[in-house]
């Protein structure tokens, strides 16, 4: 047995194409998870990043909290949460929830920080309020750092919803875990490197999306660095 | 699940022979490939730093390594290095290692002003003696913020390794799971937790005495 045999009985069985175990709906599952979970992270931590950079209050807590998140365990939070809370996707966002807030959080609270301080002087000189500073100067020139900010949240969410699929949830790691369990390796490798392909994806996405949608000021002053 | 209590302390009584035993592969795991990292990155950072054409295509191949799944990636390794070996979980988080200390060693060597350089110049040091007297040892607050989260990042992440049979504390996941018995996870977590603090606070410890000088300039590089 070689890759090419592997990946080709991955791909050929005709489970993968439709019903259940097959690749689009598998993809679907691991998508709409990771998703469900961005949003409720950046929903949480975003408006208070946004906040917390404007005001500076609490940036060494934040920065000393993410630092922290990065030591827990992902396994361990998602197997703890499914025995608390039963098996189910809600046991599942809260874990994955707490792993893509952290990075948003400080990338929102740094971004805001970044801005050039004569710059928000001077939109303050000119008479806007301070929410209107914080929405209509900080934000665009925080969009960068923000963006950055998601792309390590989801590939990290993207990673996670994998090793969620051990206690029994769908996505890309349904192939993973059920190839090992059965020993079908056909199986385990080809969900792994739809794992992989869907990372890298999700890698060039961003690139992108720094690349053409940020704001045009934003984009010159970057070219220009 | 009804009647079961979060943690049994009794248990963990029991079976402290048994978590110092995990607790000392997880350790091994994780931090071997840490130390690898960075002796693979030191040269590497100094060739980018000599060649910045090198370094462009270097940190993109590695953004992507970064990026790639973990448990991807040990399932991958394994017609190579065999289910439940370390070296299935070993190999891929130097990877993750150096993909994470390439770029603080290369900004730490990039850090040190021309005009340093120039005076070691006039001073009579060659190249090897500047780079050992004056560029490493400036390099050391950027190293030591990169290894601190290279170091947490596998800890943490050796655990998945329990998936593929070798995970040290994370087979207590995996236990603790199909037992439906929360103790051993909640152990392991705090016992994950516990040594990533302990190495965090070593190397807070080796930066105070490697650099005394960066402890006031606050956070170089990280």
């Amino acid at each position: 047995m070689n890759w090419l045999n592997w990946l080709s009985d991955f791909f050929s069985d005709p489970a993968r194409r439709s019903g259940p175990d097959s690749i689009v709906h598998r993809v679907s599952e691991h998508l709409m998870l990771s998703g469900e979970a961005l949003f409720y992270a950046a929903l949480l931590a975003v408006p208070l990043g946004l906040l917390i950079g404007y005001t500076g209050r609490g940036v060494t807590l934040v920065t000393a909290l993410a630092g922290a998140a990065r030591a827990l365990p992902t396994l361990g939070l998602v197997t703890f949460a499914v025995l608390l809370a039963g098996v189910g996707d809600t046991a599942v966002l809260i874990p994955l929830v707490a792993l893509a807030a952290p990075p948003l959080l400080v990338a929102a609270v740094e971004g805001v920080r970044g801005t050039d301080p004569d710059v928000r002087d001077a939109a303050r000189g000119i008479g806007l309020t301070h929410p209107q500073v914080l929405l209509q100067v900080c934000l665009p020139s925080a969009a960068p750092t923000l963006l950055a900010g998601f792309r390590t949240a989801t590939v990290q969410v993207i990673a996670t919803a994998t090793v969620a699929a051990y206690v029994g949830l769908g996505g890309l790691g349904r192939y993973v875990i059920d190839g090992l369990a059965t020993r079908q390796y056909a199986v385990t490798v080809g969900g792994a490197l739809l794992v992989v392909l869907l990372a890298v994806g999700a890698q060039l996405f961003f690139a992108l999306l720094a690349r053409f949608a940020l704001p045009p000021g934003i984009r010159a002053q970057r070219r220009a660095r | 699940m009804d009647d079961e209590p979060i943690v049994r302390w009794y248990w963990i009584g029991d079976h402290l022979g048994y978590l110092g035993n995990l607790l000392a592969d997880h350790a091994v795991i994780a931090l071997v490939p840490v130390l690898i990292g960075l002796l693979l990155a030191v040269p590497l950072g100094l060739a980018c730093a000599r060649f910045p054409r090198l370094y462009q295509p270097l940190s993109a191949v590695f953004n992507i390594v970064y990026a790639l799944p973990s448990l991807a990636v040990f399932v991958v390794l394994i017609p190579y290095t065999g289910l439940a070996t370390q070296a299935t979980v070993m190999i891929p988080l130097t990877f993750y290692a150096l993909a994470v200390l390439l770029p603080t060693t290369v900004d730490g060597l990039r850090a040190v002003p021309d005009s340093v350089r120039q005076a070691a110049t006039a001073m009579g040091y060659g190249p090897w003696h500047r780079l050992t007297a004056v560029e490493l040892p400036a390099a050391v607050p950027y190293l030591i913020a990169g290894l601190r989260v290279a170091a947490v990042s596998s800890i943490s992440l050796a655990s998945v390794g329990a998936l593929v049979g070798r995970g040290g504390l994370g087979y207590l996941f995996i236990d603790g799971f199909q037992r439906t018995f929360p103790t051993p996870i909640v152990a392991g977590i705090a016992l994950i937790a516990v040594l990533a603090l302990a190495v965090d606070l070593l190397l807070v410890a080796a930066r105070r005495l490697l650099a005394p000088w960066a402890v006031r300039e606050q956070g170089a590089g990280s």
